[in-house]
């Protein structure tokens, strides 16, 4: 990967926390348990990291450790998403429609 | 093969984009569905452009990895059921933070110690942080799956303990950033880490556990964020930092609702030493009286304004499909029926909405605490499923109670009030709750979807 000066890198992070809580503030108390599985489906991207590990992996240690990260991130982001859905779609029903 | 990086880096802010509007679009419900596909499209990038760098290998690794990893995220999230909705996003907290922080590991690892400055301090933070999260959220689920009892598991000198714990694993820290370039310290720093990630959760109890899982989610949003600048990669550090923006804004909003300080829920073992006043009270010669479904039903078909307060009860006995029916047998016979919602009732933010929409109920008739402490008082019957602390009287007046300052729902302000609980067992908070004494009160015991049944039957023969 290319190399990102710090400073950027630091830069980019603040505007992160800003826009974080900007973005989060406007989502609604009932729906904060999807926030919550959605946050952790996005924190899913740590996989990136996994990949990189894993495949430029060249010891058995190294190999071993990244085969790990592999599995619990790529459970973390397909978990995540599919909890994430099927809670959203019984939120996606109109507020008044009744079954019966 | 990419190997332009101006590309990859394209690739990634696209991912960005898409995950900030994945939030953005939860804003409402109607979009919100729409929103998590356009963060799984994002993810799909983030995750093709990765694999397309020039240089990867281990293709075969890669696969089986990536299978494994499906089957357990696919089997977990289609199988759990809503109200086991809680130790499910613990556990995917868990897997998460423990990735973060072993890609930070194999990263020291990789260059033999031989990182630069800036490096070794992400490294450090990333590894740490991470595999509090995994210990912390392992418990938590534990905890919360009943695996581990609920209450809070306390012993002598635990803050001593914490504080040694986690001071040793600084002080590796800070050795490691000050240039002590051995594996053993991190491995030691990283075990140091997951034991404190055990202790600082066994402590908490169950009705902190919006809290702590809200925080716990901050963590591994940071740990993740920690590892971007280990990678160099933009996308992980602004990904990470969203959800730790996220989880940090959820941990302060508990924590205001119960009227305590993030410090006080974390570190003051709630529960432990609350036996005080309940002796005094006890045998003021008020008593607590026990009612029939029969009876409910009748107060119930009579009333024109009931108000439903749910809480962990009603989860743990599953009952929302059946309040759901009781509510509309009600609206039948002309009754309006409301549900009031505490902030903290269940057990992660935002519990009781996911329960009751999965029960179909239309959420116009969810109503916050601000809005419907208003209403109580022309409130017939207020209908307590399974909520202990969050109704609890002494929270208002009595500054010896340790929930004392918590707002709560003004459930005792309507002409009655009915509790339907397992037992005179105390909530998790431990304390007596004043309510239950109160003339207007009546007690329906037994499990909670069994009682909602058989007021569903008395209603109807009315």
């Amino acid at each position: 990967m290319t190399h990102t000066p710090l400073v950027i890198e630091l830069t980019i992070l603040v505007l992160a926390i800003f826009l974080g809580f900007e973005v989060i503030s406007k989502v609604p108390t009932m729906l904060h348990t999807p926030l919550m599985s959605g946050t952790n489906f996005i924190h899913g991207i740590v996989i990136v990291g996994a990949i990189v590990v894993l495949g430029f992996a060249d010891d058995g240690v190294t190999k071993t450790i990244g085969f790990v990260a592999m599995v619990l991130a790529t459970a973390n982001v397909v978990g995540g998403w599919f909890v994430t859905d099927r809670m959203l779609e019984m939120f996606k029903r109109r507020p008044t429609d009744r079954e019966r | 093969m990419i190997s332009d990086p101006n590309v990859v880096g394209l690739l990634y802010l696209v991912a960005i984009v898409c995950f900030i509007l994945a939030l953005r679009f939860l804003s409402s419900p109607k979009n919100a569905r729409r929103g998590n596909w356009i963060g799984g499209v994002g993810m799909l990038v983030a995750i093709g452009t990765t694999l397309a760098l020039e240089g990867i290998g281990n293709w075969a690794l890669l696969a089986i990895a990536a299978a494994i990893g499906t089957a357990i995220g696919l089997v977990g999230a289609r199988t759990v059921k809503m109200t086991a909705m809680p130790q499910m996003v613990a556990l995917f907290n868990g897997v998460g933070g423990g990735a973060a922080a072993l890609v930070a590991f194999s990263e020291f690892h990789v260059s033999n110690g031989d990182v630069s400055s800036d490096e070794i301090v992400s490294i450090v933070l990333s590894s740490l942080i991470g595999s509090v999260s995994f210990a912390g959220s392992m418990i938590a689920f534990a905890k919360l799956q009943e695996l581990l009892s609920g209450r809070p598991i306390v012993f002598r000198g635990q803050n001593v303990v914490n504080s040694a714990i986690l001071l040793g694993a600084g002080g590796l820290g800070i050795a490691l950033i000050a240039g002590l370039e051995a594996q053993w310290a991190l491995v030691a720093l990283i075990v140091l880490a997951l034991l404190f990630g055990v202790m600082f959760v066994l402590p908490i109890g169950g009705a902190d556990m919006p809290v702590v899982i809200s925080l716990l989610n901050a963590f591994t949003g940071l740990a993740a964020s920690a590892t971007g600048f280990v990678l160099d990669s933009t996308v992980l550090i602004v990904a990470g930092m969203l959800v730790g923006a996220s989880g940090t804004f959820l941990t302060l909003m508990m924590a205001r609702a119960m009227n305590r300080s993030v410090a006080n829920v974390l570190f003051g073992a709630f529960g432990q030493v609350q036996a005080g006043p309940a002796g005094e009270r006890a045998d003021d010669g008020r008593t607590v009286r026990a009612t029939t479904p029969e009876d409910v039903a009748v107060q119930l078909s009579f009333a024109r304004k009931v108000v439903v307060v749910p809480g962990y009860g009603m989860a743990v006995a599953q009952a929302q499909h059946d309040v759901r029916q009781l509510a509309e047998v009600l609206e039948e016979r002309g009754v309006d029926v409301a549900y009031a919602i505490h902030p903290v009732a269940g057990r992660m933010p935002g519990h009781m909405n996911v329960l009751l929409a999965e029960a179909n109920v239309p959420y116009d008739q969810l109503k916050e605490m601000d809005e419907i402490n208003p209403e109580f008082a022309q409130t017939d019957v207020a209908l307590v499923i399974g909520a202990n602390d969050v109704t609890n009287p002494a929270a208002r007046d009595q500054t010896s109670s340790p929930i004392y300052g918590m707002p709560i729902l003004d459930v005792d302000k309507a002409a009655s009030v009915i509790v339907m609980k397992r037992s005179m067992n105390p909530g998790f908070a431990g304390i007596d709750n004043e309510l239950y004494l109160d003339p207007r009160t009546t007690m329906l015991f037994g499990d909670a979807k069994e009682s909602v049944v058989k007021l569903i039957g008395a209603v109807k023969a009315q």
